[in-house]
């Protein structure tokens, strides 16, 4: 009897946390910062230099974990959630260690000016961080994940011109796909 | 006499469980919706990993019983139904979870 009950509250608590997993995403957030990454697209690609292309995505970086971060506390308070849950630590440790990789690796790439292969290594890292971080979220994030991947993947292979419009594909266009599907079916 | 008193007060909450919350999928239902204000039909379909028929079913039990309520709407042209736990569903999920919680304590194998 005592296992069962400890059972029980395993039971509760686990679907718990897979709800609040479920229901913090913030769908129009991610709608937003696709929309920032557009803009950031149409102006990198008018920069002249490698660095001033760096910079235009740098910002857009910023701009959009800011963004992103506004709208999870929002919807957080909409839900009546906190963002110190396990479910949102669980998040964190997935999606981070890759970004912290990709910050890493374009660093190493700036210092000997070769740009080429960083918006492919982008996309495929941001793409797995996504995947496991959602791993236990709705089903359309693991999903946009995967479509990161492989954009970042046909990225890595296509001539350098063509890399700046799938970064703004990827960026842009799943952000706001995705992000529009997640908050018209899971309410915001 | 004193011990079948012990062993009495050990499964008194095991006789008092809310035996309509103590049913798996409508245990899942209800946890679901303390974690959060409303869940879609649909929602909670994909937490549980339930079929249309298993949630409907124990849902309306649920509903029968003033533990949940249920608002039908239109999203565009889509039905949708959401759910929603009410004040005697929260209540009667509070003390579920501390009847657990007695029969934990009161069944702690001796030594732990």
């Amino acid at each position: 009897m005592h296992e069962h009950a400890l059972d029980n509250i395993k039971f509760i608590r686990s679907t718990m946390e897979t709800t609040t997993e479920f229901t913090a995403l913030p769908g129009y957030g991610m709608a937003l910062v696709g929309i920032s990454a557009l803009v950031a697209a149409w102006l990198s690609g008018r920069t002249q230099t490698e660095e001033g292309w760096l910079a235009v995505w740098t910002a857009e970086g910023m701009a959009a974990i800011l963004l992103g971060f506004i709208a999870m506390i929002l919807k957080a308070s909409q839900s009546g959630l906190s963002l110190l849950s396990q479910p949102a630590r669980r998040f964190a440790l997935g999606f981070a260690p890759p970004l912290l990789a990709g910050a890493a690796l374009t660093a190493a790439f700036a210092r000997v000016n070769h740009y080429g292969e960083v918006p492919g290594m982008w996309l495929l890292l941001y793409g797995a961080g996504v995947s496991t971080g959602g791993t236990f979220s709705v089903r359309a994030v693991p999903i946009m994940g995967l479509c990161f991947m492989t954009l970042g993947a046909v990225t890595l292979f296509v001539p350098i011109d063509y890399r700046n419009y799938l970064l703004g594909l990827g960026f842009g266009g799943l952000h706001l796909g995705f992000g529009l599907w997640i908050g018209r079916k899971h309410g915001g | 006499m004193a011990a079948k008193a012990t062993a009495l007060r050990m499964i008194e909450p095991a006789i008092n469980l809310d035996q309509l919350i103590h049913e798996r999928v409508r245990l899942g239902i209800i946890s679901a919706l303390a974690a959060t204000k409303t869940l879609t039909f649909g929602e909670l379909k994909e937490i549980l990993e339930l079929t249309d028929g298993n949630l409907s079913i124990h849902a309306r039990k649920l509903e029968d019983a003033g533990y949940v309520s249920c608002r039908k709407y239109f999203e565009g042209r889509r039905p949708q139904t959401a759910y929603e736990l009410s004040l005697l569903g929260r209540k009667a999920f509070e003390k579920y979870v501390n009847h657990m919680e007695a029969l934990i304590q009161a069944m702690k194998p001796k030594g732990k």
